[in-house]
């Protein structure tokens, strides 16, 4: 771990300020950066801890949607009786995810910005474009079953770890950020970048931005939902391909379905025009697997991960047959629902 | 007088060493800190093979704190002879030398290490160390090795060629069924709780004191005299708390080579811990292929085993194991031969992980049993009865005992095996496919020379002691059930001390011989003390137990009780006040005797397992949960019902693991294990744990050690992963023939 200054601000101008110079992270819960900076992969020069702005609290908006304050944690989020009760897809995926000790501690903003699990990445004698633009990708040709299918580049394979911004991706939420420039909004679905030539870039911030909040819109999936995550053990591992599914069911007919993807991509992966193929559709499992090729067409894999191409179709079938079903997956009943 | 019943040997006794964890009294090789230590950090390097061209460390120099750094270059001279540097467990080979020259063997070898006033400045400083390679070919593929296997001229001490029996070649071509399947095991990684870590204390005396996290203590202290020609006497090894070894401690690992060479260079107490990734760049669990071949007749009697297997190995060192002998042994088959060789790749050397061999090739071997069961159209469990062997089929000896019959019968009924449907996919629940598997696991009996000590004061405390570690297993509570059982005093009154290099010798823990060989060690001091106690006895005034012999006396809540007429008892510290004895020691060698080592060639000594497994699949998505496991296990003597439980428990998660999770992962292309922390190197968690019943099966066996005690450190672990997969098979269908069965392989 390098040497580094570092500040603690308590409110956000004053982060901001902080943040504006140069090689800076914003630290919140520090469950990845922290074990970035213990492997020598993030090198800050400057740390502006966050921990003691005021941006824990999670509030109704006038609207009926709901704002996650950036430092409101992983679990006091998914445990939220408004999160439960209104956009339980979140509640089931942030629980879906990591363990009990990692979630009271790791926070909304960090879960947006926490950065791949590629084990070239994590490996500083390793190639790595994303530790080090130029240096080439490992991964390609390497050891790469965890890697992308979707929307990867020849500069990098890499996929975004987390299970709750899948969720975010189905529930169309809004990224609240403030910089240097004041502030602004950023659609979910543009928060999260592919790799393309710069896969040094997880996500469109500018540099210095930080997080403040995450915005749920006031539509509340609360009745066709789930989150499906399949993993190389039953708990405490990263996806290798998760569905979030939030639907909307009349009358017998799907009105609605929102379908994204996590571990199959550098973002969470969504293709609304693939979702309207559901829309009118009677729930069946060829109008699933339609969609299911649909969202997933021109996937392919890198040789050890070709597994997940078929994987993700199947488990895009089951999830949105659980959606459809209102039997969304249990995340303490290890058994496929 | 009370006769309080017996908490000794048989006894469910809690961990005498368990409030000591969990308060965090126990200290570990990494919690001391002596005065003016150092922080030794370790520079891993980047490369498989070649050699170091230039160190360039200025800007690691200019880091405040930093002290020194040590590299090939700036050592000081250690031993030249190259079996200087060998320990009592090294393969045949040229061990491995920490910083010895500019060649790289293994992608992850030292390179450096950092010294410094704080373990932030050692670890920063060890980040811009930046080191040259020249690199050279490197094979690191081990089907690639395997084409080039081969048998090593000097085999490993312990290595058993198999023995052919019959004709198999001709008997397979007149088999009316023949099975033939290649199986694969990845390499596996200990992970043991607490890294490799030692810290130096160096005396003001010159003397060295050495907390490493070490299965054997005198090993390591005979290891550091050795390589670095410093008396023996002057190095203390302490290693009293251990989290978790499964091997990875047996042989001294690199950290306590380099902690001793930067000791000695600067004359100062060192400390080194090795970071989880460092944990995946020495000692492994080979990857291994097996090929077995099964010809049987009709009705399913075996007619013909032939049983090849492959193990890794580094280029410099020939790991061996005994993978192709436990198929040969278990089943009666009139033709059988085996045949095993090593691949080398440029890795470090594998070596010994719980049940080394067995855990490989007799739970690969039962993968292929069960597909000649349903070639047979048998209940794979009617199969293996039908094929079973009382004796030794291999060597043609009895064993000194075998209730893998009783555990047959009992885990079967436990986990109701009689419901079984004969074909696969026929039991399912909802989505999932349900399935029944069912293997055997075998291990050896082992005894091994060890020396204990016992000390009685003159209050009734008792001390009893020995070189030997305690790797988890629950060594000092044993020694504490023997110590009590053999004279009678409440385990309160009882301290074990093991972990230490100046006490009784011991060999290094592991291959499950601890409990039966420090245990008979301990109750023979403690016999000697009770004869001594006896002896004294007889100075109290008036002889209340008069002519009394020991075989006429029993030891009850610190006295000396005669058999045959109770009121008469004469206690401990009267005894010994009598005759004038403030303490009585003694100190014992058990060795099984002359009659022991003629049994030892005339019979075999195993312990074996029958296990059985429920999974459920996802039919659509392969999902697999184990839901219910029973583990059998005949292992003769049980001294402690609850860490023996325990003991199998972890076993049996740990094949789970083989089964279903364990797997280091290689770049060939680097040469380089890429999964390298417990992110990514997966272990089962708790939800992949669920129902695992322990049933220990009657078996007295006076004869396989001197209590009776078989051991169970390994046993667990054996077979399990063959019964998961069988029942994986027996759900859907499919035969994966590669541990482990993640996913990806359950994929239509």
């Amino acid at each position: 771990m390098n040497r580094f200054s570092y500040a603690r601000p308590s409110d956000v101008a004053d982060a901001v300020r902080e943040g504006r110079p140069g090689d800076v992270r914003y630290l919140a819960g520090g469950t990845n950066l922290v074990d970035l900076m213990k492997e020598n992969v993030e090198r800050p020069a400057r740390i502006v801890d966050i921990n003691r702005l005021p941006l824990h609290d999670i509030d109704d908006l006038p609207d009926g949607g709901l704002r996650l304050g950036a430092l409101a944690t992983n679990a006091d989020t998914a445990w939220d009786k408004r999160v439960e009760e209104r956009y339980p897809l979140l509640a089931s995926a942030i629980l879906a995810g990591a363990s009990p000790q990692l979630r009271n501690a790791a926070t909304n903003g960090g879960n947006l910005n926490q950065r791949t699990r590629c084990y070239y990445f994590y490996d500083t004698a390793t190639p790595c474009n994303k530790r080090e633009p130029g240096s080439g990708c490992g991964a390609i040709g390497g050891v790469n079953r965890i890697h992308a299918i979707l929307g990867a580049s020849a500069a990098c394979i890499a996929t975004h770890p987390s299970d709750m911004c899948v969720a975010l991706a189905a529930l169309d939420a809004t990224v609240r950020v403030t910089g240097a420039q004041g502030e602004r909004a950023i659609p979910i679905a543009d928060y999260h970048r592919l790799p393309g030539a710069e896969p040094q870039w997880d996500n469109t911030l500018a540099p210095g931005e930080l997080v403040t909040a995450i915005d749920l819109p006031n539509e509340r999936f609360t009745e066709h939902y789930t989150y499906l995550k399949l993993r190389d053990r039953l708990s405490y591992a990263f996806a290798l391909v998760s569905v979030a599914v939030a639907m909307r069911v009349e009358e017998g007919r799907i009105t609605q379905a929102r379908i994204a993807l996590g571990g199959v991509a550098h973002k969470p992966w969504r293709v609304p025009n693939a979702e309207s193929v559901l829309h009118g559709e009677t729930p069946s499992q060829n109008a699933f697997l339609a969609a299911a090729h649909a969202i997933t067409e021109g996937a392919h894999g890198h040789g050890e991960n070709d597994f997940k191409v078929g994987l993700v179709r199947k488990a895009i079938v089951r999830a949105l047959a659980q959606a459809a079903a209102g039997t969304p997956q249990s995340q303490t009943d290890k058994r496929v629902a | 007088m009370a006769t309080t019943a017996r908490i000794g040997i048989g006894s469910p006794l809690s961990r005498v060493d368990g409030i000591a964890k969990v308060t965090g009294q126990a200290r570990y090789a990494a919690e001391h800190k002596p005065k003016d230590m150092l922080y030794g950090f370790i520079v891993s390097g980047a490369i498989a093979k070649g050699r170091i061209t230039g160190i360039d460390d200025r800007k690691a120099r200019g880091v405040p704190g930093v002290v020194e750094i040590v590299t090939h270059e700036n050592r000081p001279r250690t031993a030249w002879l190259d079996r200087s540097h060998q320990d009592q467990l090294g393969p045949p080979g040229s061990t491995f030398r920490p910083l010895y020259d500019d060649k790289i063997l293994f992608s992850g070898q030292p390179v450096a290490l950092v010294l410094a006033d704080t373990f932030e400045a050692a670890r920063h400083a060890a980040t811009l160390v930046n080191v040259a390679y020249e690199a050279e070919a490197h094979n690191t593929d081990f089907d690639k090795a395997v084409a080039e296997r081969y048998m090593p001229s000097k085999k490993r001490d312990n290595y058993i060629a198999p023995k052919k029996r019959g004709d198999p070649e001709k008997a397979l071509a007149k088999a009316p069924l023949k099975v033939e399947s290649q199986f694969h095991l990845a390499v596996e990684h200990h992970n043991p709780m607490e890294m490799h870590a030692t810290t130096i204390e160096w005396m003001d005396d010159g003397s060295i004191t050495v907390h490493d996290k070490t299965q054997g203590s005198q090993n390591t202290q005979a290891y550091l005299s050795s390589a670095f020609g410093i008396s023996a006497s002057k190095i203390r090894v302490l290693n009293p708390y251990i989290g978790g070894g499964f091997g990875s401690g047996l042989r001294p690992q690199y950290h306590v080579y380099l902690a001793m060479l930067a000791a000695t260079m600067m004359e100062r107490s060192v400390r080194v811990v090795m970071t989880r990734q460092q944990m995946f760049t020495h000692v492994h669990r080979p990857a291994a292929e097996q090929r077995v071949t099964l010809g049987a007749e009709m009705d399913g009697r075996l007619t013909a085993i032939v049983n090849e297997a492959t193990t890794s190995t580094s280029r410099y060192e020939d790991n061996m194991e005994n993978v192709v002998t436990w198929g040969l042994m278990n089943y009666a088959c009139p033709n059988a031969s085996g045949d095993y060789a090593v691949a080398a790749m440029d890795t470090a050397t594998s070596g010994d992980m719980r049940a080394p061999g067995a855990a490989t090739g007799m739970t690969l071997f039962e993968m292929a049993i069960d597909e000649m069961a349903e070639a047979a159209r048998l209940d794979p469990l009617a199969f293996r009865l039908l094929n079973y062997s009382e004796d030794d089929a291999m060597n043609g000896t009895p064993f000194t005992s075998k209730a893998l019959r009783e555990a047959f019968a009992e885990g079967a009924e436990a986990f109701g095996w009689a419901e079984r449907k004969a074909e696969p996919r026929q039991m399912r629940e909802g989505r999932e496919l349900v399935g029944w598997g069912v293997a055997t696991g075998m291990w050896d009996a082992l005894f091994s020379k060890t020396s204990a000590g016992a000390k009685l004061s003159a209050n009734g405390d008792l001390e009893v002691s020995s070189a030997g570690s305690d790797i988890g297993t629950g060594t000092y509570t044993v020694m504490t059930q023997i110590a009590t059982d053999t004279l009678g005093l409440s385990p309160e009154r009882i301290t074990a001390r093991l972990g230490d290099s100046d006490l009784p010798t011991s060999p290094v823990e592991g291959g499950s011989w601890g409990a039966a060989s420090t245990g008979a060690a301990v109750q023979m001091a403690c016999q000697s003390i009770a004869a001594k106690l006896l002896k004294a006895a007889g100075k109290v005034d008036g002889k209340p137990l008069g002519s009394a012999g020991i075989d006429d006396v029993e030891f009850v809540d610190g006295h000396i009780v005669s058999k045959t007429n109770p009121a008469a008892s004469v206690s401990f510290t009267d005894a010994m006040r009598a005759a004038g004895l403030n303490s009585i020691e003694a100190e014992e060698t058990a060795t099984g005797g002359i009659s022991g080592m003629i049994s030892q060639m005339r019979k075999s000594r195993n312990t074996h397992s029958a296990i059985f497994a429920e999974v459920k699949v996802d039919e659509e998505l392969g999902v697999v949960r184990v839901t219910r496991i029973v583990c059998a296990v005949a292992a003769g003597r049980i001294i402690n019902p609850k860490t023996a439980r325990s003991q199998i428990l972890g076993g049996v998660v740990m094949g789970i693991g083989m089964a279903l999770h364990e797997e280091t992962m290689m770049d060939t292309k680097l040469g380089r294990f890429m999964n390298h922390n417990l992110a990514e190197y997966h272990v089962p968690a708790n939800a992949d744990i669920d129902a695992i019943d322990v049933i220990f099966v009657d078996e007295p066996d006076p004869e396989v050690t001197p209590l009776g005690v078989k051991g169970l450190g390994e046993i667990g672990i054996v077979g399990t992963a063959g019964a998961v997969a069988n029942a994986i098979w027996h759900a859907t269908g499919k035969r994966v023939r590669s541990l482990p069965i993640t996913i990806d392989k359950l994929q239509d």
